[in-house]
């Protein structure tokens, strides 16, 4: 019950946003996600920390029986602190676009709204359906926000946004439904219930884990965004608005990464064994190909985009390590891009506010006319690049140390996974990267030479929007409370890392489990075989990786 | 003959509301001519309560099928005549200044409502159908008057040239039907659409293969390729988009959804006279080649629609493509048979999301709504009555018609299939019964198909809201009668109410699709029992097997 008023929440308040008055539609955004947000820590209040693993707070409603299709919503300790991220920084991506929209307000704050409840909705759903529901209408706001309130490109960037993403997740719906089918079978009883279905698929056998965990990526990989499918993300990022690019980085990218945490870690547990190399190549690629993206571009929205490509490849490389300390590392890694990437999307906005152009070439030195912006700036580029003290560091560290163990020996003790050094040394190299071009740019941007963008909109009423030159209150009223988070998170990493240990090691032991058992099986299968067909050598070796990677 | 009328009530009473309409609709007194309208919808009222309560149809092979199908077919007939709009306002002003002298048969507006009706009548009959000859004149109920609708809708000559083009496809479709029966007839001996499922399991028992006569199965081929052309499907689709785009507007929405029912009801009819054979050379429930031929057509269908749809600029244009797509996708629940459990008489309930004929009557009726309330959108526009042609003309209209705008938003997303709307739950019930019966090349194949429709359904749904208004669209004003804004806003409401109402929905149309298991052929399947329990134990044990592997493994 408490979920569900989180999640009708703000829904109410974008139904009082298009019938409440033109003028003061910006003030009851505001206040409704507040209400939502101080809901939001109420609710955390009421999670019992000790039994992070267990879905709490869980409320069922019967929606269509027959196919066991239940409303039925939870949290684990993952799901809440990224709960937490979205109704934290949903009032300050309101606060920060109080200035950015003229027209159209009241549709512009209400799709906001409604895309919060989309993704608070993801991130409790229990029911396959309803996680597959909301992930698929955060498409609806997102390409609004986009089509209508973007600049000049926006409609061929919201089309290809729909198109990418609803292609990829129909593909991960036919997936479902087969594992739905499949518990059918054996059970006899048609559910999408999230637990009884990991449950299941993770027993199925390891060819058709593999075609599951394909058709599961086809969805959440495009939603990440892993390397080859990324291409949406750098053009929807440019075209959207601040509010919808802050959103659409800190939020909607993790529906993409909590979904390989949730579905494809845990109910295809052999089948990520077996391919976790090739997507954590996907990863390097996408960290080391964003960053030399990044390295030189001009467009100053786009280098965000394009190292949050960069980023989320070491989300997923965390993951995809398959131990406790990479994906407790990739999971507090989505929190944390989102915090600090989020902020930098504001700060970019706020630039873009006052003069109306992305092109880097146009500014330098703001540091001397915009010093308040310039410190926020400098604080969260070094948040992003992963400053030990700050959040970033923490997440970055912890992936690249998973990867890095990842089945590997130690002290006669094997880590779980099946990853290695070379993964993480590449990787490294990116981290590298990062800081290469993220301070480049700041350099360029924030120190040297003065230099402003012509302002030749000046008569233009439109154009100026009654700013002063340097951040007001409000600005940095939005930007304060995300600084503060960082540190905070920064030096007491325990707050984030506490929660989420006792799910992590859930699933690793799920997946390790479950390997074990695979490679018995193969074992079996090995001294039984008397037939002694082609395939046989193959499930040798097979069983020698899966025990490699699998046993203690 | 007294024992059908109890099941005829519904249609016996449209039957005489039609004859009623017919005489008021051409009276030379203008109120008897307007009140025709609503002589038509309380009768089709009636014939909904009277749907309701009407008992199961014991001589059909689906007897349940008539209960859920009716009332529903009367619920959308209430929807597609709000929409129908009123007596030509043009001619009725000419006759009342005098212009023009009043002419029974000038005012087309007249008759029209009666063909309505007699088509809707036509639609009623193929539910309740026991044999081949009632089934074929069921059928052309269903379409003569359609021919009929599409001239008169419209004062220009396109309209004139879709109807040609239409009867004569027709006509031709008639034929390849017609030929089709006759060689069941000629391989079974008998019209009688059970006793022919009951010669087919006969046939498959006899023959060391499992096999029919293979002119039995010719004929069930070509009956299909007449049906592929009220359901716009391979290698019968070429009209759709002509007639579609020449006819008025609410009379498309009419034949997007009356003849495609029919089509689909009379394919899980004939689909039925094979359902049970055993089992040689088959795929899933069906002989290897109606299967072969199902599936090739299925993908051709949705291919086809969804690919050309994306090429036309003219917004009926793409609806009638995408209608052709929807076809395609239906084929699915076709290709899925109707399940193991509903065969073997296992338990109704449990049939439910492996019923692939339950998910094609859900879905026909889910699609019946949606795409009549995208339909119904385009009809509330006219300039200087004109209808709505390009997308052009669409462009914008939301800035001063914002209901409209979010009529034509929600159907289009629901025809897309974006959850939770009620297109959802239809594509979730197609594929999950296509997946159960192994279908997963074809579900996949859909799957990419919808994502192709998401390009088109997302233009329509834009264009009114995210495009500037071009001067025609500017021009874009509500067409007089009131009742396709009610038709529309009925639809996009239905839409959202499936949302919650989608379970009750699946239920019933589940009972609908229970193929009868009959006294006729009771004999038979004693006779071949031990072959049958074979059967049916080998696909246990493959379950079982499955199950020991899995929890070994577990």
């Amino acid at each position: 019950m408490e979920l569900l008023i989180l999640l009708v929440l703000p829904l109410l308040t974008a139904a009082s946003v298009v019938f409440g008055p033109k003028a003061n539609a910006r003030m009851i955004a505001l206040l409704g996600t507040s209400l939502t947000f101080v809901w939001g820590v109420v609710v955390c209040g009421m999670f019992d920390f000790h039994n992070a693993a267990d879905m709490q707070l869980t409320a069922a409603w019967d929606w269509i029986p027959a196919f066991g299709l239940r409303f039925s919503l939870g949290v684990d300790g993952v799901s809440m602190l990224l709960i937490l991220m979205t109704v934290f920084l949903m009032p300050l991506t309101i606060l920060g676009s109080f200035t950015a929209v003229e027209s159209r307000q009241k549709e512009f704050f209400a799709w906001l709204c409604v895309l919060q409840t989309a993704m608070l909705g993801v991130f409790m759903a229990r029911d396959l359906i309803v996680f597959y529901t909301c992930f698929e209408f955060t498409l609806i706001p997102m390409y609004v926000l986009i089509a209508v309130f973007g600049s000049a490109n926006r409609a061929k960037a919201s089309t290809v946004f729909f198109l990418y993403t609803f292609t990829g997740s129909i593909l991960t719906l036919a997936g479902l439904i087969y594992v739905a089918w499949y518990h059918w079978q054996l059970n006899g009883i048609w559910t999408f219930d999230i637990a009884a279905l990991t449950q299941t698929a993770s027993h199925m056998d390891a060819s058709m884990q593999a075609w599951i965990l394909l058709a599961l990526c086809c969805g959440l990989a495009v939603k990440v965004p892993l390397f080859p499918v990324h291409t949406w993300l750098p053009l929807a990022h440019t075209e959207a608005p601040t509010a919808g690019s802050v959103v659409l980085a800190a939020v909607l990218l993790k529906l993409g990464t909590y979904g390989m945490f949730r579905f494809a870690l845990p109910m295809c547990p052999i089948a990520i064994s077996q391919y976790a190399p090739w997507l954590a190549v996907l990863c390097i690629i996408g960290i080391i190909y964003g960053a030399l993206i990044c390295w030189v571009q001009t467009d100053v929205k786009k280098l965000i985009a394009y190292s949050s490509v960069s980023h989320l490849g070491f989300c997923i490389l965390g993951l995809v390590a398959l131990n406790t300390i990479g994906i407790s590392g990739s999971v507090t890694y989505m929190l944390n891009h989102g915090l600090s990437t989020g902020a930098l999307f504001l700060c970019v906005g706020m630039i873009y506010e006052r003069y109306h152009t992305r092109a880097m070439d146009d500014y330098s030195g703001l540091s001397r006319v915009m010093p308040i912006w310039a410190t926020f700036t400098v604080f969260f580029i070094m948040s992003s690049v992963g400053l030990p003290g700050l959040n970033g560091f923490i997440g970055e560290f912890l992936s690249v140390v998973g990867a890095f163990v990842s089945g590997t020996t130690m002290d006669g003790q094997v880590t779980p996974g099946t990853l290695g050094p070379w993964f993480a040394v590449v990787a490294g190299f990116g981290m590298i990267l990062a800081a290469i071009y993220l301070l480049y740019f700041a350099g360029r941007v924030i120190f040297g030479p003065l230099k402003l963008p012509d302002m030749h909109h000046d008569d233009d009423a439109h154009a100026t929007p009654k700013l002063p030159r340097d951040l007001n209150m409000r600005e940095i009223a939005v930007l304060t409370p995300i600084a503060i988070a960082c540190v905070v998170l920064g030096v007491q990493p325990g707050l984030m890392l506490d929660p989420i240990q006792q799910p992590i090691e859930r699933i690793v032991d799920t997946i390790h489990e479950a390997n074990i058992q695979h490679a018995q099986m193969m074992m079996i299968g090995e001294s039984d075989m008397v037939m002694t067909d082609q395939g046989s050598q193959d499930q040798t070796e097979l069983a020698d990786t899966t025990m490699t990677g699998g046993a203690h | 003959m007294l024992d059908r009328i109890a099941y005829l009530w519904p249609e016996l009473t449209l039957f005489i509301t039609a004859i009623v309409v017919i005489f008021l609709g051409t009276s030379k007194d203008k109120d008897f001519r307007r009140i025709s309208h609503w002589v038509a919808g309380i009768g089709i009222f009636i014939a909904m309560a009277l749907g309701t309560i009407t008992p199961t149809v014991e001589g059909s092979l689906f007897p349940g099928l008539a209960v859920y199908a009716k009332p529903m077919i009367c619920l959308i007939g209430i929807i597609l005549l709000l929409g129908m709009g009123s007596i030509d306002t043009h001619l009725e002003a000419d006759i009342k200044s005098g212009k023009r002298i009043f002419d029974p048969l000038d005012n087309s507006r007249g008759e029209f409502m009666a063909f309505f009706l007699l088509s809707l009548i036509g639609l009623m009959l193929t539910t309740v159908a026991e044999d081949l000859i009632w089934l074929f004149l069921a059928l052309e109920l269903t379409s003569l008057p359609t021919y009929v609708m599409v001239a008169a809708s419209r004062r220009r000559s396109c309209g004139h040239e879709s109807s040609v083009k239409y009867f004569y496809l027709g006509a031709l479709a008639a034929a390849f039907f017609l030929y089709g029966f006759a060689m069941l007839y000629g391989a079974t001996g008998s019209l009688h659409l059970v006793e022919i499922r009951a010669a087919f399991i006969e046939q498959s028992a006899a023959s060391p293969t499992g096999s029919i006569n293979p002119i039995g199965l010719l004929g069930l081929i070509l009956a299909f390729v007449g049906v592929a052309y009220k359901i716009a499907a391979f290698p019968m689709h070429f009209y759709a988009a002509d007639v579609y785009e020449g006819a008025a507007t609410p009379v498309s929405a009419f034949l997007a959804f009356v003849p495609k029912a029919a089509g689909f009801i009379v394919i899980m009819l004939l689909m039925g006279t094979i359902l049970g054979l055993h089992n040689g050379d088959s795929v899933g429930v069906w002989p290897a080649a109606i299967h072969d031929i199902l599936w090739i057509i299925a993908v051709i269908t949705m291919v086809i629609g969804n690919t050309l749809a994306l090429l036309q600029k003219r917004v009926k244009r793409i609806l009638a493509y995408s209608s052709i797509a929807h076809s395609g996708y239906m084929m699915i629940g076709i290709i899925a048979g109707p399940g193991v459990a509903v065969l073997h008489g296992g338990d109704i309930a449990d049939s439910l999301t492996t019923n692939g004929f339950a998910a094609v009557l859900f879905y026909i009726m889910a699609y019946g709504i949606m795409n009549i309330g995208a339909f119904m959108v385009l009809a509330c526009l006219e300039d200087r009555g004109e209808e709505i042609e390009t997308l052009d003309d669409l462009a914008g209209i939301a800035r001063s018609h914002p209901w409209l705008g979010v009529m034509m938003a929600i159907c289009c997303m629901s025809l897309l299939g974006l959850p939770p709307l009620v297109g959802f739950f239809g594509k979730m019930y197609l594929f999950s019964s296509g997946i159960a019966a192994g279908e997963i090349v074809l579900v996949v194949i859909a799957g990419l198909n919808s994502a192709v429709s998401a390009w088109y359904y997302l233009k329509l749904a834009g264009l009114p809201w995210l495009v500037k208004p071009t001067t025609r669209s500017e021009r874009m004003v509500h067409t007089p009668y009131i009742g396709r804004r009610v038709a529309a806003a009925l639809s996009a409401i239905g839409v959202i109410v499936l949302i919650f109402a989608a379970s009750s929905l699946m239920e019933a149309s589940n009972r609908a699709s229970q193929i009868r298991t009959p006294d006729v052929i009771a004999d038979t399947i004693l006779n071949s029992a031990s072959d049958e329990i074979e059967v049916l134990e080998v696909t246990d044990e493959s379950n079982t097997d499955n199950g020991i592997i899995q929890k070994s493994s577990g």
